[in-house]
């Protein structure tokens, strides 16, 4: 029989504001082997880690119960604290009493019978308890980012800083991501191109980080500390090591019409092509949908001009498998399609553009050398209605659009309300706001000073309709604050579109078992208090994968999440979980039902001898299971035909025993 | 009828939800018959949720709203404006002697091509 | 290919062209269209309060019969079709009016249940889905080349897009793809699915003119010579209303001219 001493917490009127806590004290210190029971207003602040302690020591006890918050909040917390007493830390149970019961119930009455309860089924489970040793992992000390965004940019920087390898794993054949694509950057108006370029060049140039671009993670295998991931690296029919980037493959090659998308489709790119000067690697890529050579064999212009031989139209996706401690997640965002929004007439009209085509023709490296011309017929234009919210904000039932706000598309939409109107002081400009969102740093006077100094028309209303008619964009729209109806005849029409996270992110959070909110940001191990963390180990996460952020944000939490991996890669081995299968061997029949159901891959086979009648010795194969690998899921344990596997900590035994304590 | 639960009626009979409103005014901006309608499809949702139903009942958006549907597509929260002003309309003509439009009425409007469906839908819009 | 039709009030009266056309052009086509015995007006407006039931009867009717005869409902006329294929909706996805529409016409006439499980589709979608546009082509004696027509949608054959499923309702392509298929030239233009005045013609003229020669003023400044559309409202807004109407037309009698049955 244990010892156990029963700890119940009000956390401060959380709990006690619904649970009788002297009640459940009460009538737990009356269960089979509790020698103690008491509680207390905040039992995880230092002075209830203290009374555990003293508790253990004076009363000899050997298991512990604490009925407080949910054990994914505490339970590590309490651990610790009963494992600096002298107890097994798996000898501690957690009745959650606030999530489960003072959260949930009004009546007191209910939620008091209903702690008592699950403290007495706590309580049952600590009967069974045997002390646990958790074991030992090695780390792999080498990161891999994946997206190569100034998210994934300034997170491997700031890895390879501590002195750790890192490899940037990015689909496109450069990095830079969608910073790379902006024109000036809010709130102080410098260059995007200046900022980021000196640190793409930092990342290229670092001896700590390789840049595997045109590449994609295909497999993720392992578990925190010893990742194993095969990258697929597509072939970009160029040999990496030889090309020069001297750009005279892309003069000769005679396939000029492709849709360039780093211009957002507004101009043409050559079949060979280098995606913007300041690329890094600054290495051709054939785009193989295009290329008249690798299309039906005729053409091999490019090969012919490249003075370093580097064209290759034989070269074959390959892969290539390594081994990382940690893995970040930076595959960022898009502007949502704005297919499902006609009514601003996007499909109909080239004047009517989307605020990142927008933000490539003010660049001076975009389609018109950054003169301000509508893309229908190359002529200034006059007027120009910008619309918020285009897709923000959305009802779920109203089945399109996001229901989250953007947040970064006010500051950018006065962002280009102001330049325009700093450019082209001849050029009206109307903003159509729902609520101007502008909580950051210099923000607020940002926006004002695009109204008070630039005169820009900031109008408390929505667009209804854009319809083009003689060259004109009419806009129907309405002005909330004066009750009217307005009509305005425009040149250009910016929709302000959503974001979302980007295609790949789904599929890559199954591959890492990560998990992701309905909108497919990949959801954190805490809101608040471990935001760069995946709930999986060793997964971190960094910039807008996570949920919409402006750049310094995302550079904020990039050097966050650097920070979270560099605090696991200086540690040279991992305390494992000890709750993990464990086969019992006598039982076990070999029949491999374990081994199929097993997410890990954790469960293997071994023939071991095993003694039989009349001193012989049978060999039978039983199931083994790698403890370093096993996650303690329990699958293998349900799958189990003969009752042979266990999980260690949460036993058949354990759990029936917990289930009987319920129902007595 | 109480005032709440005059905004639970018009609510039910509607079909939408005013309170998910968020006052983007994309329903006003829509409108074809915005300059008819003396009170606009946005501040029919926000009057019904305010209780100001007798006004609406009153007013000349009941009658002036094509019931077109363009507000209820482009509401990007469900609102919906179209059902709610419909609510409205129906409410009022629900009452005693509030018809709007009478059977005596309809040969004066008639001319020789009016289609049968204009009279109907006249009707079934502004009479009860 | 047999479907059960719907033909409408308005279509029995002021606009035979629409139906005769339709049904001559349907013959055309191999397509058997059996009109449904006894059916009834469907009342030219879907009734948006929700607790209306006596509305929506005629409606349940006319689907009801149509399952029975175990053929898809075609409907021609927007209105009629708008009705239909809403009050259908609410008959699959709206508990509340399903027992009650139910309980009422079991009572009083014996009906059987009816679930919104049966298939109500209008004559463009017939043409786009069962015919398909391409078939339509190859099928065309007289393309009417050189024709820039507007398709002029209005607001019932697509709004509310969730209910209707026909198009999308804010860049609709079926009425252009039809235009196409007849030999002719499709001419955008962004009033093509907003409100002529519908039925407000009885009540505030003015209002109407407004609408109409808002649409018509859009679609001559767009370059079309013709506006074709599928609603007898439509139609005499666009043509009786307008200061300078465009000529207007049912796209049923271009299909039996394109098809050389007119």
């Amino acid at each position: 029989m244990q010892r156990i001493g029963v700890f119940v917490c009000w956390c401060g009127s959380n709990i006690a504001a619904t649970v009788d806590v002297q009640a459940v004290a009460d009538a737990l210190a009356k269960e089979p082997g509790v020698v103690f029971a008491t509680n207390y207003q905040y039992m995880c602040s230092q002075t209830g880690q203290d009374m555990i302690q003293e508790k253990i020591k004076e009363l000899g006890l050997t298991g512990v119960v604490i009925c407080s918050c949910s054990p994914r909040m505490h339970e590590a917390t309490f651990r610790r604290t009963c494992e600096k007493a002298g107890l097994n830390p798996y000898m501690v149970e957690i009745a959650n009493i606030r999530e489960q019961v003072s959260w949930v119930h009004k009546d007191k009455a209910v939620g008091t019978e209903k702690a008592i309860i699950l403290g007495r089924a706590a309580i049952a489970k600590v009967q069974l308890n045997t002390p646990l040793i958790a074991g030992e992992s090695p780390v792999t000390k080498r990161a891999l980012v994946i997206g190569g965004g100034i998210a994934g940019i300034q997170t491997a920087l700031d890895i390879a800083d501590a002195g750790f390898p890192v490899d940037i794993v990015e689909t496109k054949p450069t990095i830079g991501g969608k910073m790379a694509q902006l024109d000036k950057t809010f709130p102080t108006l410098d260059c995007a191109a200046c900022i980021l370029t000196p640190k793409m060049v930092d990342a290229g140039q670092n001896d700590n980080i390789r840049i595997l671009s045109y590449s994609e993670v295909e497999e993720v295998k392992g578990f925190v500390g010893n990742f194993e991931v095969k990258i697929r690296r597509k072939a970009r029919y160029v040999k990496e090591d030889l090309c020069t980037g001297c750009g005279l493959c892309m003069e000769k090659c005679p396939q000029k019409k492709v849709p360039n998308e780093f211009n957002m489709g507004l101009d043409n790119r050559t079949a060979i092509y280098i995606p913007f000067a300041q690329a890094v690697p600054k290495v051709a890529t054939i785009d193989a949908n295009y290329c008249l050579m690798l299309k039906n064999g005729k053409c091999g212009l490019c090969s012919r001009n490249c003075t370093a031989g580097a064209i290759d139209y034989k070269q074959q996706d390959e892969f290539i498998e390594e081994k990382y401690g940690a893995i970040v997640v930076a595959t960022g965002f898009n502007p949502i399609s704005l297919d499902k929004f006609d009514e601003f007439a996007y499909s109909k009209s080239p004047d009517v553009v989307s605020s990142l085509e927008f933000e490539r023709l003010m660049n001076a490296a975009g389609p018109t050398g950054g003169t301000l011309l509508r893309p229908s017929d190359r002529t200034h234009p006059h007027t120009i209605v910008f619309v918020q919210c285009v897709g923000s904000r959305c009802d779920a039932s109203a089945e399109k659009g996001k229901e989250y706000c953007s947040k970064i598309c006010c500051m950018y939409t006065a962002k280009h309300a102001m330049l325009t109107r700093e450019k082209y002081p001849d050029t009206e400009v109307y903003v159509f706001y729902i609520d101007v969102r502008t909580p950051g740093k210099s923000f607020d006077e940002f926006y004002r000073r695009a109204v008070e100094q630039y005169n820009v028309h900031y109008i408390k209303g929505m667009v209804g309709k854009v319809v083009p008619e003689g060259g004109k964009l009419k806009v129907q729209a309405s002005d909330l604050l004066d009750n009217r109806q307005i009509h305005i005849d425009a040149d250009m029409v910016v929709l302000a579109a959503a974001i979302e996270p980007d295609k790949s992110a789904r599929p890559l959070a199954t591959k890492l078992t990560a998990s992701m909110d309905t909108n497919d940001f990949f959801t954190e191990a805490h809101p608040k208090l471990r935001p760069v963390e995946s709930p999986t180990a060793g997964v971190f996460l960094s910039g807008t994968c996570q949920g919409p952020k402006d750049i310094p944000e995302t550079v904020a939490q990039a050097g966050a999440a650097a920070s979270k991996v560099i605090g696991l890669l200086v540690k040279d081995k991992l305390i494992g979980n000890p709750c993990v299968a464990k086969p019992n061997e006598l039982m076990c029949n070999g029949c491999s039902s374990c081994e199929k159901v097993c997410p890990y891959g954790a469960i293997t086979y071994e023939d071991k001898p095993f003694r039989g009648p009349n001193r012989t010795t049978l060999i039978r194969r039983v199931a083994c299971v790698n403890p370093a690998v096993c996650q303690g899921c329990g699958a293998c344990t349900v799958a189990c035909p003969s009752g042979a596997m266990d999980l260690q900590g949460f036993s058949n035994r354990q759990i029936m025993a917990e289930v009987d304590a319920i129902c007595k | 009828m109480k005032t709440e639960d005059m905004i639970k009626e018009i609510t039910r009979i509607s079909g939408g939800n005013p309170a998910k409103c968020m006052k983007c005014g994309k329903c006003s901006g829509a409108c074809p018959a915005y300059d008819e309608m003396d009170y606009h499809p946005h501040q029919f949702v926000n009057m019904v949720l305010d209780g100001r139903i007798e006004e609406l009942a009153n007013s000349k958006g009941i009658i002036n709203c094509l019931s077109c549907f363009a507000c209820l597509e482009r509401c990007p929260r469900s609102v919906e404006p179209a059902r709610i002003i419909e609510a409205v309309r129906v409410v009022t003509l629900r009452e005693q002697g509030k018809n709007h439009l009478k059977p005596d009425g309809i040969p004066a409007i008639l001319d020789d091509d009016l289609p049968q469906q204009a009279i109907t839908s006249a009707l079934r819009k502004y009479a009860k | 290919m047999k479907f059960s039709y719907y033909p409408g009030c308005t279509l029995s009266a002021k606009a035979k062209d629409l139906d005769e056309y339709g049904r001559k052009a349907a013959e055309a086509l191999g397509i058997t269209l059996e009109e449904l015995p006894e059916w009834q007006c469907c009342g030219a407006v879907y009734p948006n309060a929700t607790d209306e039931i006596a509305t929506r009867l005629s409606s349940v009717r006319a689907l009801s019969n149509a399952k029975k005869a175990g053929m898809p409902l075609v409907t021609l006329c927007s209105a009629c079709h708008h009705v239909i294929k809403r009050v259908n909706h609410d008959m699959l996805n709206n508990v509340d009016i399903r027992e009650k529409v139910n309980t009422y016409l079991g009572t009083m006439e014996g009906a059987e249940p009816y679930e919104g499980d049966w298939q109500v589709i209008h004559y463009l979608e017939m043409l786009r889905d069962c015919v398909g546009f391409d078939e339509l082509k190859a099928k065309v004696v007289n393309p009417l080349k050189g024709k820039k027509i507007g398709a002029y949608y209005g607001c019932l054959l697509l709004r509310p897009g969730k209910e209707m499923q026909m198009d999308d309702p804010e860049n609709p392509t079926i009425l252009e793809d039809f235009i196409r298929a007849i030999g002719a030239e499709p001419v955008y233009y962004g009033m093509r699915n907003e409100c002529c005045g519908g039925y407000i013609t009885v009540e505030d003229k003015a209002q109407a003119k407004k609408r109409v020669n808002a649409i018509t003023d859009n679609a001559r400044n767009s370059g079309a010579e013709m506006l074709i559309t599928a609603c007898p409202l439509c139609h005499y807004n666009l043509q009786k209303n307008a200061d300078e109407p465009i000529q207007t037309v049912y796209f049923t009698e271009l299909l039996a001219e394109a098809l050389g049955v007119k």
